[in-house]
């Protein structure tokens, strides 16, 4: 259903660091979003790149750097079966149901 | 999201799967360009469509980080600290904007490392405006008001570009020319409202600048073959002409606003079409440049190689200092718990 990325082998110093996925918090309040990637040698150089890359203008409050290889995504090729289970449960919307007329902070 | 899970399928549709499994996955794909939704990098792509996003990205990216010397040239001799500020900041973001890009590139199953070492090979193109030399402060000016112009006017159209990661990428890109193409507009201005030979310096880069400013839209476009293509799959909104009149149009008011004037004897306003009729631009000079005959084709190229050169001692000891600290060196906060849900920060 689902495999996680498997890092690369490196060739050589500097080439092939590996991927961070980088994620930003816009302001208190919000949750970090995805906002790109950084290859860096280790996390502390990851979140100084990811500063410099996505940060210059005050976009964020808070970063979050993950390596890549520890993301495991689903598949879209298994995208329909895998979420099929939520199409058929209009009941989970509260437009589903009838209100009398008149009822009023329902 | 995640670059190396999402082209671990990357040729799923082509490698493993039958006939039927391709078929469907095109018409899932036809489907999702037809109702105006992006593509993500694991989805089923034609293997032309990754190959042409991989060459137009690219050269994007190549274009941003050697669109950086040009100004780069510039730094040490900026007029007041105002203006070395700005154009630091300015240059800065280019390798920023080629960042993004080869990020967005990468997602597509190249890395940035083998798209770096093409453009170092001189086996890749990028924008042949960045192969004329910047020869006075103007210039610098006038890079900013027609040379990102032009860019922005390409770019903003690319922000809905089919390809999610492209037109993320773009977004952001698009957000930060336009301060690029605002300082350039005004560095010109003071330089047309001063001295007589600083606005003689402004006319004189205006004048160089132009017609390069107008090739960056490239090829006319019955003689741009990808055109049809890259517009069917919404890879690309408007034609390179589309893109060159809008571009005229909107610099002949600015050009009047600074007091400075376009070099192109055949430019005026047509009430019939709607639009400002403008010269021929000179094609021939177009392919010889991005051929390697441009004035500063050899230089570019081989400053970039030095560049990454003189820089591998750095990428060495980053990678020296990884290896013997395997945590990640002192500083990250390691959370103790899970943070996601929680959203620590």
């Amino acid at each position: 259903m689902s495999r996680a990325a498997e890092d690369e082998a490196e060739p050589g110093p500097g080439a092939g660091w590996p991927l961070w996925e980088v994620f930003v918090r816009p302001r208190r309040g919000l949750a970090h979003t995805h906002a790109g990637s950084v290859h860096a040698p280790d996390a502390e150089l990851a979140l100084r790149n990811a500063r410099d890359l996505f940060t210059r203008r005050g976009e964020g409050v808070s970063l979050w750097v993950v390596p890549a290889a520890a993301v495991t995504a689903s598949s879209p090729d298994e995208r329909d079966p895998f979420f099929r289970p939520t199409a058929d449960k209009p009941y989970r919307h509260p437009t589903f149901y009838e209100v009398p007329e008149g009822v009023r902070h329902l | 999201m995640n670059a190396r899970a999402e082209t671990e399928h990357a040729g799923d549709g082509t490698r493993d799967h039958t006939a039927n499994d391709t078929a469907g996955h095109a018409a899932a794909f036809e489907r999702t360009i037809a109702a105006d939704e992006r593509i993500e990098p694991r989805d089923w792509m034609p293997d032309a469509y990754r190959a042409t996003l991989v060459r137009q990205i690219a050269q994007h990216a190549h274009s941003e980080i050697i669109g950086m010397q040009p100004e780069a040239d510039w730094i040490t001799r900026a007029p007041s600290l105002r203006r070395k500020a700005i154009l630091i900041a300015k240059v800065q973001d280019e390798a920023g904007h080629g960042l993004y890009l080869y990020g967005a590139a990468e997602t597509l199953g190249t890395s940035r490392d083998e798209l770096l070492d093409k453009l170092h090979a001189g086996r890749h193109k990028y924008s042949s405006i960045f192969n004329y030399p910047t020869l006075t402060w103007a210039d610098v000016g006038a890079i900013g008001w027609l040379v990102d112009g032009a860019a922005i006017t390409n770019q903003v159209p690319l922000c809905r570009c089919s390809y999610g990661p492209y037109a993320r990428a773009m977004v952001r890109i698009c957000k930060e020319e336009s301060f690029h193409q605002r300082q350039g507009y005004e560095l010109l201005h003071t330089l047309a409202h001063g001295t007589s030979a600083q606005r003689a310096m402004a006319q004189d880069a205006v004048d160089r600048w132009w017609w390069p400013s107008l090739m960056m839209f490239g090829p006319p476009d019955d003689a741009s073959p990808r055109t049809e293509q890259s517009m069917a799959w919404r890879i690309k909104r408007h034609t390179n002409d589309e893109l060159r009149q809008r571009f005229v149009d909107i610099c002949v008011p600015q050009a009047e606003a600074l007091g400075l004037t376009l070099p192109d004897p055949e430019l005026r306003w047509n009430e019939e079409r709607g639009h400002w009729d403008f010269g021929p631009v000179d094609w021939a000079e177009f392919r010889a440049v991005l051929a390697g005959e441009g004035p500063c084709n050899e230089e570019r190229v081989s400053r970039r190689r030095r560049a990454h050169a003189e820089g591998a001692w750095v990428r060495e000891a980053a990678s020296a200092y990884a290896a013997k600290h395997p945590r990640g060196g002192a500083a990250p906060h390691v959370p103790t718990a899970p943070t996601v849900g929680a959203g620590a920060s």
